[in-house]
């Protein structure tokens, strides 16, 4: 990403030049209404989610469906408020070796012990 | 954040200066600094989640259990509010980006209030849990729960005394716009916090 000056485009905001590292050009952070709506959305996300776990008919894919909407919602966060979306591909690179590893490792450690089945 | 800050100049021009000094990647390094540290913090919560699952109704019969103790309606309240902070802390960092500074306090202020709510909320949940007979010593599901859920607590609320600090820095005028990277870093901190609880909210109180 240069440390030059941006080029202002009315619609969507400053156009960052990066290097070709990065991921060529990007778009800048979205604006506040989209921020808006992204948090109505998350809003909305967690109002099923408490809903889900009183629901009896869902007991049988409670806890599949739980999990998808919680990776809904956590992907968001980290997309759009943390604007890993926009950023440079090194910062998403940093987070993601960082989830991937735990995922990994803590997904073996609970395989090892049956967590899933029991 | 750009990385560029636009600075309005005595003159009729408009000046831009680079937000942070040039270095070997082209990125802020305290940026690059702070994601590899989120990514490290995956690995500690992971550890923490992980020994909470493997513990969780390991307890010997009789124990107390999570179903008996958890009020899944009032820590739905608590999610909503940190969730809600993600928001106020976006609007924050691009209050300060377009150098609204008396905004930036605004929301800097609610963030933190609402990270507070939490925590004193997550203080109380504790106090009802120790009185109904749950304590860090009484079973390993105990155990790993007070760990984990502590652990986040003290992490909201190490962000909440930035989010404090930051709000007295602007007041002082020592937050101008061409620092909102500042606001930024401390907000990537908050974000992962909040994500932090999405998971735990789940896996921990909402999957039986």
């Amino acid at each position: 990403m240069s440390t030059g000056p941006t080029t202002k485009d009315e619609s969507t905001g400053p156009v960052v030049e990066t290097g070709p590292d990065e991921g060529g050009t990007h778009h800048d952070h979205p604006g506040e209404g989209k921020y808006i709506k992204i948090a109505l959305i998350l809003a909305v996300i967690t109002a099923v989610e408490v809903a889900f776990s009183y629901w009896e008919a869902v007991e049988g894919i409670l806890a599949p469906s739980l999990i998808f909407m919680s990776i809904i919602k956590f992907v968001m966060v980290v997309a759009y408020f943390m604007h890993l979306r926009f950023d440079s591909r090194l910062f998403r690179r940093l987070f993601v070796a960082g989830l991937a590893l735990a995922i990994f490792c803590f997904g073996v450690l609970l395989s090892t012990f049956h967590v899933w089945t029991r | 954040m750009t990385d560029t800050a636009v600075t309005a100049s005595a003159g009729s021009h408009t000046e831009i200066e680079p937000a942070h000094p040039p270095t070997s990647t082209g990125l802020s390094n305290e940026k690059v600094a702070m994601w590899s540290f989120l990514g490290s913090e995956c690995l500690l919560f992971g550890a923490l989640i992980s020994t909470y699952l493997l513990f969780k109704g390991q307890s010997t019969p009789g124990s107390i259990e999570p179903a008996d103790v958890f009020d899944i309606p009032y820590t739905s309240v608590s999610s909503f509010v940190l969730l809600m902070s993600s928001l106020t802390m976006v609007l924050a960092l691009a209050a300060i980006q377009r150098g609204d500074l008396r905004l930036t306090r605004i929301w800097l202020l609610t963030t933190a209030l609402l990270g507070a709510s939490f925590v004193a909320g997550q203080a109380y949940e504790f106090t009802v849990f120790v009185r109904e007979g749950m304590n860090l010593r009484v079973n390993l599901f105990s155990s790993s729960f007070f760990v984990l859920t502590g652990f986040h607590g003290a992490h909201v609320t190490i962000g909440v005394l930035m989010l404090l600090s930051l709000y007295t820095l602007s007041l002082r005028g020592k937050l101008p716009a061409s620092k909102a990277e500042t606001v930024e870093l401390v907000g990537l901190y908050w974000h992962f916090v909040d994500v932090v609880w999405i998971v735990i909210f789940t896996l921990i109180y909402l999957i039986p």
